[in-house]
């Protein structure tokens, strides 16, 4: 089964540079282990300590955001396309120095 | 240090005036690879808070898909603060230390807090933001 994946530029130096790799998976989660066995270290980077999707972490199947589509239990089909980006959001709340 | 026209530091000031006292963002591209920011491309702020700003997801896809197409990458994130002085806050770092986050990224930060909506110097600065670690760095503006 194989699902394109975009990659975002700080983790290409884990697909050998490439911008977009294939994968295979009936889940998210599936999907990041697949790609994880093959470019080592990239599941380190998308999932955090308590085993969910890293909250600075975006990743969308086909333009829809898995926060709302079941995050790492998000079903993935043949010919789906997955595309993980950095968060960016920030702001004055949490204080100054 | 950042290297940066005049234009695009106008652009920036300006856009943080218009959206004071909520806080304004966004990004200035330029060839990927490159250190050089170009093309300023404001974002709204989903948040439209005085004290926390956020890329809406899809609006990130749009910017991500776009800068792809064009061979383009983000050279500056820009934010304003509103009340406060134009210094990284814990949230700020903590995104900009993501695992994802390029640690190339400049992180430039401009206050509103003198002026407001009103014309009169807005103070701006840039940082390097890496594992936590905030940098300030010079500021060089160009004329072209």
């Amino acid at each position: 089964m194989a699902i394109e994946v975009r990659i975002p530029t700080i983790l290409r130096t884990h697909t050998g540079g490439d911008k977009t790799v294939q994968g295979s998976g009936d889940t998210l989660s599936t999907l990041i282990d697949d790609l994880d066995s093959r470019h080592s270290g990239i599941k380190g980077r998308l999932i955090s300590d308590d085993g969910s999707l890293h909250r600075f972490v975006n990743v969308y199947v086909n333009d829809e955001d898995v926060r709302f589509t079941g995050a790492l239990e998000t079903p993935l089909k043949d010919g789906d396309s997955v595309t993980v980006l950095p968060a960016v959001a920030g702001g004055s709340a949490a204080g100054k120095r | 240090m950042l290297r940066i026209g005049q234009a695009l530091v106008d652009a920036v000031t300006a856009h943080a005036r218009r959206d004071h006292p909520d806080e304004a963002c966004g990004v200035i591209a330029g060839p990927a690879g490159s250190d050089r920011p170009e093309r300023f491309i404001p974002m709204l702020n989903a948040a439209r808070s005085p004290t926390f700003y956020e890329f809406e997801s899809g609006d990130l896809l749009e910017l991500y898909r776009e800068l792809d197409d064009l061979d383009e990458q983000v050279i500056v994130n820009y934010h304003s603060h509103t009340a406060t002085e134009p210094y990284p806050s814990r949230t700020d770092i903590s995104y900009a230390s993501g695992p994802l986050a390029d640690p190339a990224t400049h992180y430039v930060l401009v206050s509103t807090r003198e002026n407001g909506n009103d014309e009169g110097p807005v103070e701006l600065r840039s940082y390097r933001i890496l594992d936590g670690q905030v940098t300030e760095e010079p500021v060089e503006i160009t004329t072209d």
